[in-house]
């Protein structure tokens, strides 16, 4: 299974060889053919795996690794690093330097999220003070247009087309025309997606970029592709000469290792990673954690940083603070049940990571559930939700009765809260790492 | 064209490839180890995947034994056809209701080419002067509802809309009555693209799918999971997942006029028993096929069925 991740699987698989001392060569075939299965079921491109394998046997034969007491570690860390070296290391700004407008140009395959990702790139530059125009090119798909436009209200930006019947490289040379009219110095071109095989498409790009000269050139490409990603990124970088990619859907649970394949054959960097529909689930690409989820290892960083990101620093400062006094009254339990509820989707965030996708995890807090609880609470004298201990059964009939909830929704809240406290006590021990993730 | 000859099309140069090395290397007489390699090379790049790429290939060796092989034409037809069962043990027709309307929704991840999909099928019915009733329940991506509109206009398909943002159980809902108030023979329900890994959004589609049985009984005839030709092994995860959440009925393999080739639809009628009813191949409201299961089998190494 995938979510066993390759760590584990290569510990077991050289378990099995060890008690003989000093692994042999053979018995780091054997390792390797792991390794090899691990990059295929992520779906890096067949002919990739190949090569990358024979890459690494070499680093893998190394003495240090074959006398070591953990070559399952020693090989998960060559493997590793050298995905990472392939993806191209360091994170890679976008180039929109030089006389403006500078204009970026999406290209890529039908259903890839170029839309999208032309939304989430504007607001991210929008952002970081620049005056954006979105560009659609898209004349075939029906209402791909008035898509754009949506998105462009709703990023806040500005927005250009022209009727369907226009050329979209007319359509392109207009925008760029538009947006130094209306001194804006990023403009972004959405384009209909296309066929790598199909010559006409492609020969549109390629007067797309003519007609617009665009600096930056992004391929946008699904994290759920297959083998053919080789042959797409190949052809498109071979007419439109890519600057870069986009990888897209990353929040679902594929390992994409599509965007492997696409760095190798093409040599471009991966700039951005899409990880949502909401316009602002947009990040720099890290070709660390982009490794670490091919191996199956998951996304983590992300996730944490999701999280984070969702949670109010200050609230959870202060909560820290009380809980190190031990004190955690109803008002905070219910505090804590709204961040819960804002970071929503953590059982989604959660389910990014391979293999959870079909978990049973149940993080999510459900709306109604809340609506109670805060009734509930209200429902409380200050004086009972500072200290629920004084809470005796007259108390609960009368919350109950105030809340339009019953006795027994009053009592579940309660147990809930007191074993959510005794937990919180517990954890907040010594060890702050996971200081503002304890409460899942 | 036909399909084949679109599918041929895109394979050629892939094909080509495939054909010479594997010719290269071929020598009549029992199956080496070596052609083995390179038989599963060709499955494991069409999509197929590891699993289900071994267990073909260990039952391919398995049947062979003793046997010996004069063309490698013979290889392949006896991989092909293995291939093809897969699909025709678990093959059903789409269904058809007895009397009232008949209800196919599409369901699949973003982008996978649900509305696309309807477009086709609203294409093909009222062609044959069907009366077809499409329903806009993705009321969440921008203007989705306006690209099904679009469609509608040009198949000559009733519309069933609400405002961006509603609730799109309420769209199927009156879609629905519609259906049967109109007397539709066939409603297309349209839902948002959504990923498997989004919990909240699996219930929503589960109360889509309730909402129609409710008020059709024996509705939805199809509940059809879409899946992108391109996708690789994520799609049997998201065929696993989505099967979990509501029935699927079957899958419509999409955008197979470009160079992928399906594979993962082999591994997805092989383990979760579910079969491929239609596939597409353009952008057009034409593109749209009935899925062949042996011409399918024989395109995954590059091949027609009718070629041998
Ligand atoms: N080449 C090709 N493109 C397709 C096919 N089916 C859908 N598309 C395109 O894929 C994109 C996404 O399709 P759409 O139906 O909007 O996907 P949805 O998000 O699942 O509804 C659009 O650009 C479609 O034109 C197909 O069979 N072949
Ligand atoms: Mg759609």
């Amino acid at each position: 299974m995938a979510f066993e991740g390759l760590a584990s699987r290569l510990a077991d698989t050289f378990k099995k060889l060890r008690g003989r001392g000093k692994l042999s060569e053979k018995d780091i075939s054997e390792g390797l053919r792991e390794v090899r299965l691990a990059l295929l079921e992520a779906d890096v491109n067949f002919k990739v795996v190949k090569e990358f394998i024979g890459n690494v046997r070499a680093r893998c034969l190394d003495a240090e690794v074959m006398e070591s007491l953990t070559p399952a570690q020693q090989v998960v860390k060559i493997v590793h690093q050298e995905l990472i070296s392939l993806l191209g290391g360091k994170t890679h700004p976008l180039d929109i330097s030089g006389p403006p407008p500078a204009v970026i140009a999406l290209y890529g395959l039908q259903g890839s999220g170029k839309t999208t990702a032309a939304g989430k790139l504007a607001l991210q530059l929008k952002k970081g003070g620049r005056k954006v125009l979105l560009v659609s090119c898209d004349v075939y798909r029906p209402a791909a247009q008035k898509q754009l436009e949506v998105v462009a209200e709703m990023a806040g930006v500005s927005f250009f087309t022209l009727s369907d019947k226009v050329s979209p490289e007319v359509i392109a040379k207009k925008g760029v025309e538009k947006a130094i009219e209306s001194a804006c110095n990023v403009v972004i071109l959405d384009t209909a997606g296309r066929l790598q095989i199909d010559d006409e498409m492609m020969d549109e790009a390629q007067r797309i970029n003519q007609a617009s000269s665009p600096r930056e050139r992004l391929l946008v490409v699904d994290a759920m592709t297959g083998q053919e990603a080789c042959q797409v990124a190949q052809e498109f970088d071979r007419v439109v000469d890519i600057t870069g990619v986009i990888l897209t859907k990353l929040d679902s649970d594929a390992r994409g290792g599509a965007a492997l394949s696409i760095a190798k054959v093409t040599g471009k960097p991966i700039k951005f990673a899409s990880l949502g529909e909401k316009l602002d689930d947009f990040q720099v690409f890290h070709p660390d954690r982009m490794a670490s989820r091919i191996l199956g290892m998951g996304d983590v960083l992300t996730l944490i940083e999701k999280a984070e990101a969702a949670f109010d620093q200050e609230k959870a400062a202060e909560m820290e603070e009380k809980l190190r006094r031990k004190q955690f009254t109803l008002e905070d339990f219910m505090e804590q049940m709204k961040e819960v509820k804002k970071m929503g989707s953590f059982g989604d965030l959660l389910r990014m990571i391979p293999g959870f996708a079909r978990a049973q995890v149940d993080l999510d807090v459900d709306p109604k559930e809340l609506a109670r609880v805060e009734a509930i609470i209200n429902s409380m004298t200050p004086e009972e939700r500072q200290n629920p201990d004084i809470i005796s059964g007259s108390r609960r009939r009368r919350i109950a009765r105030g809340s339009g909830t019953t006795v027994q929704d009053v009592n579940r809240l309660l147990k809930q809260f007191y074993q959510a406290r005794k937990m919180l006590f517990q954890m907040s021990g010594p060890d702050k790492r996971f200081g503002r993730l304890r409460f899942f | 064209m036909s399909l084949f000859q679109k599918l041929k099309q895109g394979l050629a140069k892939t094909s080509a490839n495939i054909r010479s090395k594997i010719q290269s290397i071929f020598q009549p007489g029992a199956l080496t180890d070596e052609f083995l390699d390179e038989l599963e090379a060709v499955l494991i790049q069409a999509d197929v995947g590891v699993e289900a790429t071994t267990a073909l290939i260990d039952s391919l060796r398995e049947e062979s034994r003793g046997k010996s092989f004069e063309r490698v034409e013979d290889l392949y037809r006896a991989m092909a056809e293995k291939v093809a069962e897969i699909f025709a043990t678990v093959d059903a027709p789409l269904q058809v209701a007895d009397q009232g309307p008949t209800v196919y929704a599409m369901v699949g991840v973003n982008g996978s080419g649900k509305t696309t999909t309807i477009a086709k099928l609203a294409h093909r019915y009222t062609s044959q002067n069907k009366k077809v009733i499409l329903a806009a329940a993705d009321t969440f991506r921008a203007a989705a509802g306006d690209q099904l509109d679009v469609w509608a206009r040009r198949t000559g398909a009733d519309l069933v809309r609400h405002s961006h943002g509603s609730d799109p159980g309420a769209v199927a809902f009156d879609a629905a009555r519609a259906a049967i108030a109109r007397k539709a023979d066939l409603l297309l329900v349209d839902t948002a693209g959504r990923l498997h890994t989004k919990k909240n959004l699996m219930e929503e589609l589960k109360k889509i799918i309730r909402v129609i049985s409710r008020e059709i009984p024996g509705a939805p005839h199809e509940v059809l999971l879409v899946i992108d030709g391109t996708t690789g092994q994520n799609g049997l995860i998201q065929a696993r997942v989505f099967a979990e959440a509501v029935p699927i009925t079957g899958l419509c393999i999409t955008k197979l006029d470009g160079s992928s080739k399906g594979g993962i639809a082999v591994a997805i009628a092989g383990e979760l028993g579910i079969p491929v009813k239609l596939v597409g191949v353009g952008e057009q409201a034409s593109d749209l096929r009935d899925f062949d299961a042996r011409g399918f089998a024989y395109s995954l190494f590059g091949f027609d069925d009718s070629g041998y």
